[in-house]
This record gives C-alpha cells, structure tokens and sequence, in this order.
C-alpha cells in the first residue's frame, strides 16, 4: 500500500513506519528495565526486612510444589502392621517418633498419591517400626527388623512391584535413634547395620551422620516430630528482646545407663557443664521448666548437643523459635541438607572445641549473627521443620517430597532383568529370619 | 594406681599356687601362669591351670575393672591382630584421653594421658583415620572414607580456667544489645510519635515528692517527649525550678484559680486544668500522643511503649490504690471482701477483641468513708473514670486534621458552659470506638494513687532550709569512737562546759542565744 503512494511519498511514509516501530521498541527495554528496576527496589526491600531467602545447595528448592512431580503409590497391608499398633498403644502419636504413622496419613489424602502402580514413581509401604513401647514411653527397636522384613515379604508376594527393582523405587520412613540399623545403642547398631533388605530402597530417616554405617547414600534427613500445637500455643510477643545469651535444658550426664561418663554424647555434654556451670551467659541446667518455650524465644543461642544419637528435637525447637542453633555433634547431617544451607543458619562446634564455646561465641561477627536470625525468621524455614496436622504447603512432608522428586528419574540401574537378584534374602542376624 | 595392686595380688595368688612369678606387672604374673602351665603336661595339672587362669583372670577384673582386664588380656593374648572382628572390645581400641575431676571446689586437673598399643605402630589419636569401630560391622557399606568419629569412651575435656573471661562477657553483652536493637527495629514501633504528657500541679507539701518521681519516669522514656505542666494558681518559681533541673521539654502553663481543699473540687479543677491544657496544644498544634499524668501516679515503661499503638483515643487499664494507710481501715464484712472486685478501671473486652464496657472501681466498700477534705485520713477514691486511663492522638483536637474521625467533638463544644468534664468520652460523639490498649486491658500499666498532706502544712521554700532552722536536740556524740562511754561523756561534757564559756565569754554581743548555742553545738560535734 505505502509503494502505490508514489516513491517520494511512500518513502516518507515508510520513514514514519520505520521510526514508530523503533520507538515502540526502545519503549519496550525501556519498561522491562523499569519491571527490573521494581524488581530490584522489591528485592532492596525485602533485604531491608527481616527475613532473607533461603536457598540450599540444590538451588532455591524450599518452597517447591511436589505436586505433579512425582506419583506415590502407598501399599495396603494389613492393620498389623500400622493401624493396629497405634491402637494399642496411642503414645505413638506423640513422641518424637511420630513422623512415620504422620507421614502415612498424609500420604494416604495426598494429591501426590495415586491408586494405580503402574503409573508410580515411588512406593511406599506403611510399617510402623518404632511403635513398640515400654511402660515408659521409649520405642524398643527388637521387633523391628523382623516386623519390616514381614512386610516386605508381604509386598513382595503380593505385588511384583518389589521384585522388578529389589525395592529400589520403595522408600520406607525410619524415624528411629540409629534408623534403619534398628537399635538404640550405637555399638549394636553398627554391629547389625541397616537391614539387607532395605539395602536398595530409599530411606526417610532422622538419624544422619556422615560415613556412619547406618547413613545410607541416598538417604533422606528429616527433621524429628515435634508437636506443632503445643509449639504455636507458647509463643510470645517477637519484639520481647533476647536477653539470654546461650540457653539449654537437658541432660548432661546419663547416671542410669553411663554411670561412669564420658559414653554419653562422647563426653561432649558433660564437658559443657563442667566447662560453663559458672558462666553466667550461659543458662544451663536439668531442669523441666514450664517455661521451656517461652525462654527459647528469648535465647540469643540454643545449644543442640548430640545425646546418644546425634539428632534431637531441640533443633527443630531452635528453628521455631528463632534461637540460632549451636549445634555440637561431629559430623551431623541435618535434615534436608540439600534445600537448607544449615552452614549459613546454625553454628556447627566441634566437640573437641566445647571448652572454648564462649571465645567461639563471643567472637562471632555481630553481622553474621544478624544474618542467622534473618534466615530463621524466614516463615519457609520454619515450615519446613514441623509437620502440621492437617498438612501446610512447603511443610516438612512437602520436603519430603520434594527430596523424593529430586531424585527422579530412577538411575538406569534400577530395574532389574527378569530373573536377575540382588538382595541376600538370608542376610543378618538369626534372630531376624523369624517370622513375625 | 590400679597397677600396685598387682604385685599384691600376683604375690598372693603366686605364693598359694606355690609357683615362682615375676613381681610387678600382671603381664609377668600371667606369663608366669602361662609358662607353668606350659611346663606341666599332664592332664590334670592341665585343668588346674585352666581353673587358674580362670581364677586368676577373675581376680585381676575385680581388681582393674572388668573393661581395662578385658583389655589387657585381650592385649596380651591377641598377636597381630588388634583390629579383629570381636566386637566387644573393637569400641575401645583407641586413645583416651582421661581427665581427674575432684567433686568438691578445688579446681579441676585435666590429665591426658595415652595408651599406645604395643602391637603396631602407635597412630597418634588425632589421625585415627583408620581405626574405627566401623570396621567390625562393616558388612555391606564397604568402600568409602572412614569416619574419625569413633563409639565409645571418651574424655570429658575441661579446660584449666574454666571461668568468664570479662572481654568476652562484654562482648556478649554488646551482641545482645545489637540483636535487641535489631528486634526493635524489626518489630518494634516503626515511628515512634512524639509523648504530650500533661499534668496538672500545685504547689503543696507533696508536691517535689511527686513531680520528682514523674519525673525520674519521664526522663526514661525512649521516645521524644514533651511535659506539659499545668500548674493552679500561676506558676511558681518553686515548680519552675523543679521543672528545670529535669532536662526536659517544658511548658509550663499557669492556670488562674487557685486549687481548692476538697477533694470534689479539687478534681473538677483538674479536669479544667487538663482541658485548658488540651486547648493550649490544639493552639500551638503540638503533634503527638497525649497522656495525662496525673503527678502523684506511678507508670511502668511499657504504658509508653503501648501508646505509640494508639489511632486516635485509646484506653488503658489502671490500678487504683485506694488506701491512705490509716490506722482504723475500713471495716469490711466477709462478704464484702469476697465481693471486692479488682481494684482496676480501664476497658472490658468481648471475645473477640472489641471493646464492650468499662471496668470502674468499686467504691461501695468504701462509702462514708472517703475523704473528703485534702490530706484527711481516709481512703481517697477516684470519680468514674479517671483521666489517666485514656490516650489521645493529638490530632483529635485539632481543628482540621488528616482522617479526623467524625465521632470526635470539636474540643470548643466541650466544657464551655462550665459543665464537668468527667472524663474524656465527653471529647466523643460516639465513646464506643475507644481502642483498647495493653492487650485489651489485660496488662495495668499504670497505677493511681492519691497522697497528700493537709493544705496548710508546711515545707521549706523549693525545700531549701532557708533560714537555717533552731537546733531542737544539740549533739551530744562526736563522730569519733569512744574509748570508754564513762571517760569520753565526762571529758565530752567538761569540754562542752569549756567551749560554752569560751564562747560566752567572746560572744557576748550582738548574736543571739539561739546563734551561740548553734555554734556551740557545731563546734561541740567539730571536737
């Protein structure tokens, strides 16, 4: 049309053409470098307030959705092996333990879940292993192993879903002391090692330790349960100013089962009270405050000490509460080391360096301490360490997903050939080839 | 320690076994039971030398503990294989470190001592790289770098001075401070308004006592304040100077009429006083939260913190402390004292956070019984709803003001026709839309109280004893300790004589007794 107007005309014409469409285009930069400069102001902001993004060594993962990601498919088996235990004894649903029979609720309403096998990523059988109690409440691991090795035998003649990867695509979730190793004295536990059977499958567990025979490559850290509830209930005003230095309540000698010391927590505990008894920064003792929540949240440090195993709830405590973790146990692994850089929000101690935990304290740049508090004031990070009831986005079971989608696809050596084994079936102790 | 029992035992298990055996180590007494027993080869003498070995085992891990025996023979009995698959003692099969703590208050040794292992080359204990218990059970996860963290016992490490260091408590001290501060900002009130206090005042008896507390109390008050005093009957020099020395921002009003002797009237004059005041900062159009302190109560820190939350006409909760102290109280019944409600004004709250009534004080108990004049002993009580227990933004006053409600009165309406002004609901149209502080009434952040002396006491001038006063008790003591009560009163009393006729003798003239006697007196103490 414009090369009918006749050349000089149509040239002009053009011209104009030419020069709206340059304008239009150098508008265009113009405001994508004004939606950045938003951006930018947006993110100014946001380092201006007090929380900070977190963002571990997988990348920026704390807040995916696994939704979509992944497909679950949960086995039935029979009430013995879950409902009918927490039936006998409902404890189970309290103690620091409680994530396994959690996690199967959550699972079983899930949007992940899914009614056909065939279509599954992951598979997941509902054993609870560690809701035999004494009278007193603690969880006595001797079943344990004959309890799971009956349900796998159960799954794996039920469904060829076992036999087809050797439960390579299974996870079980293993909330004990040592996990999967089935036992609360780290000697035995070692001695016994994780169950052969679970040898392929995917372990959801809360003990981590690197290069500890009961630490499974490949195994997912989660945090212990910890009763969301009675945490929200004790909560008090955020601007009530932190006025104790470094805080602990809890043992410090195990006089009933380590009466000469040095066995528990590798001396580590009783080196903190021997060395700090007197310190008035530090307030630390036995007791069982009803106010145990309350002076977190005024604590400036809370000490997380290994016990007989290196994990404990006070971690997740600390993180609610917002009390910078000091977290002395050599060679932890944290729960969800990989979405959380837990370098950047805890302190780590060696044992070694207990005696001199207040010059490593007090010697911290006053920034870095800032930036710690910022991060746990992240509500993400919060979330990520409990597992509320009904369930929250970006909670502790979403992570748990979200670590079980990282690891799709399976590897190429999941699947087994037709006929091809790889699990010693007779493997371990005799006592655990009994039936249950 | 444990070692010098050996011998002993050794001997004694030696001599009864009637065997020849090396004194000293358990090492040689072994050895020599080992050796006899490889010497004698008949049967039986075979099975007494197991029985003991046996015996002699028993005795050497009573004696050393059934860990440091196992051990030990474990050691001895053990050729190059140290790390084998037994895994009983594989736990402990590294250095120790011990440490010697004495319980009672002496201080605390560290000993670290090792134990090399004789068989192969002694690892020191930090780069035990190799050696860990997880060999034993080393069943499946073979094949990757072995932990240095090893199972079993280990050392409780204290160190030689296990102390405060003070740097370091000051520097901790300094990260909380910062971290506070932090919080602060984070949480705390992001801008801070400026306090209009307002106080009416009179010069009296009880008057520095008050003002000198409210005072201290404003003066700790973080935030920019401004004290707006009223004072009845003009100002005076006396308050002024108090007001001074305050350090302060002081306005300094003089109100007319003088402040009556009954206590009814006396709050009617305050309430004019305060809303004189109320006027004077709509006309200079002071911006702020406006609290009225009355001088003789007493508020916590937090009130000034919670009012900074206040939009336009908040209420807080007030204890009110009834009672003079006087001898005769009034005499409750039981019933009475059951029935005696909290002694609190401020507002009540629905359960879900509104505001739904008033909280007064009860003042049944009390009837006939009040005072009725100022500084009467009886229990003064307050009249509905007092001042104290309410805020106002001051923008509420002025006569043009951004988002100004339409439930508040112009301040001119009110108290124009000389009616009482009770309380400062009558500042609103609608008294509901009051916002209830201190997590809704719950906290009493203030308290009332009223203690006065009777009107015509007296008091020095700015309480400056100004003509110096007449001695009513002269001295009789010296500063000095005594050396005996006898001696000293009798050489006291001679030297007082002394001193009186030296001084009647030179001061005979125009100073008056009372003077003489003074100097006497001051001079009697300067001796």
């Amino acid at each position: 049309m414009v090369s009918m107007m006749g050349s000089r005309a149509g040239w002009r014409r053009r011209a104009v053409v030419l020069l709206l469409v340059a304008v239009s285009l150098s508008a265009m930069p113009a405001t994508l470098a004004a939606a950045a400069a938003a951006d930018s102001v947006e993110a100014g902001r946001e380092a201006e307030q007090h929380t900070e993004r977190i963002s571990g060594s997988a990348g920026d993962v704390l807040e995916d959705n696994p939704v979509g990601r992944l497909k679950v498919f949960i086995y039935d088996l029979p009430r013995k092996y879950n409902k009918k235990m927490v039936t006998k004894d409902s404890r189970c649903l309290n103690h620091m333990f409680a994530a396994e029979i959690f996690m199967h609720r959550f699972l079983l309403s899930s949007a992940v879940r899914t009614l056909n096998p065939k279509e599954a990523d992951w598979f997941y059988a509902p054993v609870y292993t560690t809701c035999d109690l004494t009278p007193a409440g603690l969880p006595l691991p001797f079943k344990s192993p004959r309890v799971m090795r009956s349900a796998i035998q159960y799954i794996s003649n039920k469904w060829p879903y076992w036999n087809r990867t050797d439960g390579a695509d299974h996870f079980f979730v293993a909330p004990h002391d040592f996990g999967a190793c089935f036992h609360y004295q780290e000697e035995k536990a070692i001695e016994r090692g994780i169950l052969p059977l679970l040898q392929r499958a995917t372990l959801v567990q809360t003990f981590g330790q690197e290069n500890h025979v009961c630490l499974k490559e490949g195994s997912i850290i989660i945090p212990p349960y910890a009763p969301p509830q009675k945490m929200q209930a004790h909560l008090i005003p955020p601007d009530t100013p932190r006025s104790i230095f470094v805080y602990f309540r809890g043992l410090f000698y195990d006089t009933g089962n380590d009466p000469e010391g040095g066995y528990y927590a590798r001396g580590a505990r009783a080196s903190l009270w021997e060395n700090f008894k007197n310190n008035p920064l530090f307030d630390i003792s036995t007791d069982h405050p009803p106010t145990y929540y309350e002076d977190m949240q005024r604590a400036v440090f809370c000490l997380c000490p290994l016990g007989w195993a290196p994990w404990s709830p006070r971690l997740v405590e600390a993180v609610v509460f917002g009390c910078i973790p000091v977290i002395i146990a050599d060679d932890i692994v944290l729960p969800f080391a990989d979405a959380i850089p837990w370098e950047e929000i805890g302190v780590f101690v060696e044992e070694k360096d207990v005696p001199k935990l207040d010059t490593i304290l007090t010697s911290m740049p006053i920034d870095d301490i800032l930036r710690k508090q910022r991060l746990l004031a992240n509500p993400s990070m919060k979330q990520a360490m409990l597992f509320p009831q009904p369930a929250q986005p970006r909670d502790a079971f979403h992570q748990i997903l979200n670590g079980l989608a990282r690891k799709l696809p399976h590897p190429e050596g999941v699947y087994l050939q037709p006929g091809e084994k790889r699990l010693n079936w007779t493997a371990g102790p005799v006592g655990d080839l009994k039936a249950w | 320690m444990m070692k010098s029992l050996l011998p002993q035992s050794q001997l004694r298990r030696a001599a009864a076994a009637g065997r020849s055996s090396g004194g000293g180590a358990a090492s040689g007494g072994a050895d020599g039971a080992g050796s006899d027993g490889g010497a004698g080869g008949r049967a039986p003498a075979a099975s007494t030398f197991w029985f003991l070995l046996h015996a002699l085992c028993c005795l050497v891990s009573l004696f050393l503990g059934f860990r440091f025996s196992r051990l030990l023979f474990f050691l001895l009995f053990s050729t190059s294989e140290l790390y084998s698959t037994s895994s009983s003692s594989s736990a402990v099969l590294r250095a120790t470190t011990t440490t010697t703590t004495t319980t009672t208050t002496t201080t605390t040794t560290t000993n670290t001592f090792t134990l090399s292992f004789a068989a192969t080359s002694n690892p020191p204990p930090s780069t035990l790289a190799n050696h860990t218990a997880l060999d034993s059970a080393a069943a499946g996860t073979s094949g990757h770098t072995q932990s240095h963290v090893v199972v079993g016992r280990h050392g409780i490490r204290i160190r030689p001075w296990p102390h405060p260091d003070p740097v370091e408590v000051m520097r901790a001290h300094r990260i909380m401070e910062r971290v506070q501060e932090e919080q602060r900002r984070w949480y705390g009130v992001k801008e801070p308004r400026q306090v209009l206090v307002v106080t009416p005042t009179y010069s009296r008896a009880f008057q520095a006592l008050h003002l000198t507390g409210l005072l201290h109390s404003l003066r700790n008050v973080p935030y920019p304040l401004t004290w707006i005093v009223v004072e009845a009957g003009g100002t005076t020099n006396a308050t002024a100077s108090l007001l001074a020395r305050s350090g302060l921002t002081i306005v300094h009003i003089p109100f007319p009429d003088r402040m009556p002797h009954d206590w009814a009237d006396r709050h009617a004059t305050e309430n004019r006083m305060r809303l004189h005041s109320l006027r004077v900062i709509r006309e200079r159009k002071m911006d702020g939260v406006i609290v009225f302190a009355d001088d003789s109560n007493v508020h916590s820190m937090e009130l000034f913190d919670e009012v900074q939350k206040v939009q336009w006409m908040g209420a807080v909760s007030v204890g009110i402390l009834a009672h003079t102290g006087a001898a005769d109280q009034p005499r409750l019944s039981e019933e009475d004292k059951q029935n005696m409600p909290l002694p609190v004004q401020g507002p009540a709250c629905n359960s879900s956070g509104q505001l739904a009534g008033w909280h007064t004080f009860n003042s049944l108990p009390f009837t006939g019984k009040t005072a009725t004049v100022v500084g009467e002993a009886a229990p003064v009580l307050p009249r509905g709803l007092e001042w104290a227990g309410f805020v106002l933004n001051s923008r509420m006053l002025w006569k043009e003001a951004e988002g100004k409600p339409d439930w508040v009165k112009d301040l001119d309406a009110v108290g124009e026709n000389g009616e009482e002004v009770e309380n400062p609901l009558i500042l609103l149209n609608d008294p509901s839309s009051v916002e209830p502080l201190g997590n809704c009434g719950k906290k009493v952040l203030l308290w009332w109280l009223r203690v006065e002396a009777r009107a015509d006491s007296k008091f020095p001038q700015g309480w400056v004893i100004e003509p110096p006063l007449e001695v009513v008790v002269p001295a009789k003591r010296t500063p000095w300790p005594e050396t005996t009560a006898e001696h000293s009163s009798e050489l006291l009393n001679t030297k007082q004589d002394q001193e009186d006729r030296r001084l009647s003798r030179t001061n005979r003239s125009s100073r008056s007794r009372s003077t003489t006697k003074r100097k006497g007196g001051v001079q009697g103490q300067e001796n």
